[in-house]
């Protein structure tokens, strides 16, 4: 439905897109991540034909984004970050007049606006100003206007950016409630919206592409190797780390002891081991033959807030971390990729 | 053009249903019949003098009162356009609606006529509301409705060019207030030029006169229509749309 090659965008000093490759099948919904200022935005703005690429070339249903830029256009429906409103309409008459934007009329509009009202669930505000709708309301009259002609493509610009976690919860499901009918692009840089919604990732970082796949096989590359997670603690006394990681790197099959916390009476390590190796029972074993409490194991599998980090570097994470307060961008709600319980 | 006639009618409706529009028309009709009754009592105070001193000065209202008028008219246009054509694009820049615009399955150029058609229909209901006071000159004198009616599409011909200038300025920027400051001196600008003609009559001079759009409303406001003047005002539209539309070119390049 959408291929993408060699695409990019050149300012006059900087390269906000170098050389993006990729495609989407018809039907599916891709999650476009990266940290703020990573492209995400620029890459939508070629494909839905804002502006045109400075190289390289992307089709949308078929249709060149710079050669037959209007066929494409028929085929999107684009949220910007900020939803394209004019406060000072009705609802109702915003939706018919992008409807006919869009090429609708008559009966057909109508029943299309109260379809995309329904859909959205706006319907209750179809007769307020939007200048006056919260914000909730804004984002999803917003993503009515972009299902409007019913396109094949919708591209989605951090839909979700700037709700409170229910209205967070709504737009995902009315996202997720929308693939199948459409091809759906949305950009993010909250990482668990992507988990729960997309089938394919995306991930960028400074202009570039750093992974594309989907998340399943992401989560099992990153994770290379099985790693767990073990509390050890004594009955009685003190327990120095160093000798259960001592004790463990002995084991058969385990490449590596990290000594993640010490707390006097016991430790909490990580474990790797080996591709192919299951070493669970051992550890077990080797833990309780020694005399001590095993408190805890389990595997750590790998969030994507993780694969993300290793895959965008650690000056990016720390980019993503803190809110830029001069990028205008909201400040990151707390199910940001920055939250630090990545093991949890 | 079917297009242009949705964003035109968008463009109408957010004129009339913010108190823009509104306030325009009363500003425009209050200043304008203010100008009407000046001219009309001075006729007035003129004939009644005429008669008492015995003399029989032939009187007529289209050379007394309808052609300064729409002189000043022409020049009340002048503080009026700017007002119209600053939020054009200025408006959707900031606010990111020209996203919506630029990304639906329309041609720029639609888009510009469009918005540049709503200012040029929003300017004509001004010249409406004005032309009411007309309405008594007919209803007590004869007047000859001819040259009136060429004054008027002269009205709306130099209105209409420099709404497409405004309409251009407005794409430079996001600010509004810019944008009608552009407005206003570009407007004055072509205004004045004829101004040099009077001490200069070297070709650089009367080039930068027949620049100006006042150099070209005498003869609609005398009721002549010329066409080289017709075409003035129609090259200066043709001009403005198409610089318009460059810019909005150079704004998908750039941004």
């Amino acid at each position: 439905m959408i291929t993408v090659k060699d695409l990019t965008k050149k300012y006059a000093r900087t390269t906000a897109v170098d050389h993006i490759s990729f495609s989407v099948d018809k039907g599916q919904i891709v999650g476009f991540l990266g940290p703020n200022g990573a492209g995400k935005t620029t890459t939508m703005r070629m494909l839905t034909c804002f502006f045109p690429p400075s190289a390289g070339t992307a089709t949308v249903a078929g249709f060149d984004v710079f050669e037959q830029p209007l066929e494409v256009r028929r085929r999107i429906g684009y949220l910007p970050e900020a939803p394209p409103l004019y406060l000072e309409m009705e609802t109702v008459e915003y939706l018919r007049f992008v409807g006919r934007l869009k090429g609708l009329s008559g009966a057909e509009l109508e029943k299309r606006v109260d379809y995309v009202a329904d859909r959205c669930a706006v319907a209750d505000v179809k007769k307020k100003l939007m200048g006056k709708l919260s914000k909730g309301y804004r984002q999803r009259v917003g993503l009515a206007q972009a299902i409007i002609h019913n396109p094949d493509v919708l591209i989605l610009d951090e839909p979700t950016a700037g709700l409170d976690p229910k209205q967070i919860n709504e737009t995902r499901d009315l996202i997720s409630s929308l693939a199948g009918d459409h091809t759906i692009i949305l950009s993010t840089h909250i990482l668990p919206e992507v988990e729960q919604t997309c089938q394919q990732v995306i991930i960028i970082n400074k202009g570039r592409l750093v992974a594309t796949d989907s998340v399943a096989n992401l989560q099992a590359r990153a994770r290379g190797a099985e790693s767990m997670l073990l509390e050890v603690a004594a009955r009685n006394g003190e327990l120095p780390a160093a000798l259960v990681q001592e004790r463990l790197t002995a084991i058969n099959g385990v490449s590596k002891v990290v000594v993640k916390e010490e707390f006097g009476r016991g430790a909490v390590l990580e474990v790797e081991a080996s591709k192919g190796q299951l070493v669970r029972g051992d550890l077990a074993r080797a833990v309780v033959e020694a005399g001590w409490d095993l408190n805890e194991l389990r595997p750590s599998a790998m969030s994507l807030e993780e694969i993300f980090l290793q895959l965008t570097g650690s000056d990016a994470a720390a980019a993503a971390a803190e809110p830029v307060p001069s990028s205008g961008e909201p400040p990151s709600p707390p199910t940001d990729m920055a939250a630090p319980e990545a093991n949890a | 053009m079917r297009s242009a006639w949705i964003i035109c009618r968008r463009e109408l409706n957010s004129y009339f249903s913010s108190p823009i529009a509104w306030l325009l028309l009363t500003m425009y009709s209050l200043i304008f019949g203010f100008f009407f009754w000046n001219y009309l009592a001075n006729f007035i105070v003129e004939g009644l003098q005429m008669q008492m001193m015995g003399q029989m000065q032939p009187m007529n209202v289209n050379e007394q009162i309808i052609r300064p008028l729409l002189a000043n008219t022409s020049f009340l246009s002048l503080f009026f356009i700017p007002m119209i054509t600053m939020r054009l694009f200025a408006e959707e820049k900031r606010s990111g609606t020209i996203e919506l615009l630029a990304t639906s399955p329309i041609r720029d150029i639609e888009i510009i006529i469009g918005k540049w058609l709503a200012a040029t229909i929003l300017y004509c209901w001004l010249l409406i509301f004005a032309g009411i006071n007309f309405a008594f000159v007919f209803r007590y004198g004869h007047p000859d409705w001819k040259p009136m009616l060429v004054g008027y599409l002269g009205l709306l011909l130099q209105g209409a060019a420099l709404l497409a200038v405004g309409t251009f300025i407005s794409t430079l920027t996001k600010n509004q207030i810019i944008a009608a400051v552009g407005t206003f001196g570009a407007c004055l600008m072509l205004w004045v030029f004829s101004w040099v003609s009077s001490y200069d009559s070297s070709s650089w001079a009367q080039v930068l006169s027949y620049m100006s759009v006042i150099t070209h409303f005498e003869s609609f406001g005398r009721g002549v229509l010329e066409l080289k003047d017709a075409i003035y005002y129609l090259s200066v539209i043709f001009l403005g749309l198409f610089f318009t539309a460059r810019s909005m070119e150079s704004l998908r390049w750039r941004s």
